[in-house]
């Protein structure tokens, strides 16, 4: 790579910025992939733009064939950035890859227009062959992606069975901690481990403990009464407890009830009513 | 009103509704806000961000830093392009489900925050601003 002649790529893109930009627009909008549900053709338009002339201004270093180089880092930090935002906004990877691939269309037109001798026959399959390479390359990008999410879907599953264990305080007394959010998945997990405990252990009493649920809404207030539900047919009786002050104030304006379930502000609370129910009781010694 | 800052967050599976209502805590907390109103704004934007996934097909959720004179605020606007409400009134109503819900989310919403304002058009989608106070 010379830098003193002029790069016919660093050339195009000094020269013809606008027609450039004018296509990539006409072929981003023109894509199946375009995505004007999450963003629109102005802002599209402004990135396009931004990218081209920070191309320009990273090609002009003579450098047309390693971005890692110093001269790329604008470049560099510009996609990245638009990355991170396209993410954000529910832009697939491969949605996201069709923003640089799809300049490859307009740039390599610019060029063919500037050595008018090219064999056209040539041209063509050379195109093509690159498109295909290209699409090879996004499907592999889609199944590697895909991959990874079940992946950490299976984490999340088997992090989702750690953190709801079911405990045996005293015979006949589960405690069931919950922390964090209840939703479908969970509250699944949840009653499958306290029915099964309830039947292991023969207990009475279940404790479910939302101290360390964050919030109620009415989806989760949903999910804790078909658990208490499934615990009762199965002949135990349940006790919510933790349910701290903002909880039960937003409750109270949501409008959703614990009607007949009982419920005491802590966990001790909830154990004493327990031992009560049991005819037990936990007294002091009185050695001291 | 004056944006300060805002963010915009997918609404796309139960995962991202988790997000956006921890956003929104987070920032509370960041700027001082009470407990109980991050619990309210927060359980709120739970109860929106879920009706525009499960009625919806998904949406997108906004989140500002609004101020108005000397009053500061958090306003999210939860939006969706899907069927949209026909009857706005009924589906307010506690009670009213079309779903396997309590019919209680709207409502509850409305309660729990300073400004509610409901925008919904059949066949075009729904969008929903709200509004919490310092
Ligand atoms: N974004 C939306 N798009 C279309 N329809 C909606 C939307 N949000 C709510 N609805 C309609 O309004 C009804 C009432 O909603 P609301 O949130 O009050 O109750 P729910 O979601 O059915 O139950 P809950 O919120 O108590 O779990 C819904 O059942 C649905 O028919
Ligand atoms: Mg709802």
């Amino acid at each position: 790579m010379t830098s003193e002649q002029a790069n016919p790529i660093a050339q195009v893109l000094r020269e013809h910025p606008q027609d450039l930009l004018e296509q990539w627009i006409q072929v981003q909008m023109d894509a199946p992939w375009v995505r004007l549900d999450l963003i629109g053709e102005a802002e599209i338009r402004a990135q396009s733009a931004e990218l081209i002339e920070l191309l320009g201004a990273a090609c002009q270093s003579g450098n047309v064939s390693d971005i890692q180089a110093d001269e790329w880092g604008r470049v560099r930090d510009f996609l990245r950035e638009l990355s991170r935002s396209r993410a954000t906004l529910g832009f697939s990877p491969t949605e996201t890859a069709q923003f640089v691939l799809s300049f490859k269309m307009p740039l390599i037109n610019m060029l063919r227009q500037a050595s008018p001798s090219l064999d056209m026959q040539v041209w063509q399959t050379m195109w093509q062959a690159s498109v295909l390479v290209d699409d090879l390359a996004l499907y592999l990008l889609d199944v590697y992606m895909t991959s990874r999410e079940q992946v950490i879907k299976r984490q999340q599953m088997e992090l989702m069975e750690l953190s709801t264990p079911v405990v045996q305080v005293w015979e006949g007394i589960l405690v069931l901690p919950i922390i964090g959010t209840l939703d479908t998945a969970r509250t699944q997990v949840v009653m499958e481990n306290l029915l099964q405990a309830i039947v292991e252990t023969a207990s009475d009493i279940a404790i479910i403990d939302i101290t360390g649920v964050p919030m109620v809404d009415t989806s989760v207030a949903q999910h804790l009464i078909k658990t208490v539900t499934a615990a009762r047919l199965m002949g135990a009786r349940c006790i919510v407890s933790g349910i701290r002050p903002q909880i039960a104030q937003t409750m109270v304006n949501l409008g959703v009830t614990f009607a007949d379930i009982t419920t005491r502000a802590s966990l001790a609370d909830a154990l004493a009513y327990a031992f009560a129910q049991l005819n037990m009781r936990v007294t002091r010694n009185e050695s001291s | 009103m004056k944006v300060l800052s805002h963010e915009t967050l997918p609404l796309r599976q139960p995962e991202d509704v988790v997000l956006v209502r921890n956003k929104v805590r987070n920032w509370m907390q960041e700027e001082g806000y009470r407990l109980i109103a991050q619990t309210r704004l927060a359980t709120a934007v739970s109860e929106l961000a879920r009706n525009a996934l499960d009625y919806g097909g998904g949406g997108v959720a906004r989140l500002e830093k609004v101020q108005n004179g000397s009053r500061e605020g958090i306003r999210v606007v939860i939006e969706d392009r899907g069927p949209g409400i026909a009857d706005v009134e009924q589906a307010m109503r506690d009670g009213y489900t079309t779903g396997s819900g309590m019919g209680l989310g709207l409502g509850g919403a409305r309660r729990l925050v300073d400004e509610f304002e409901i925008w919904s058009q059949p066949g075009q989608g729904t969008r929903v601003t709200i509004v919490q106070w310092r």
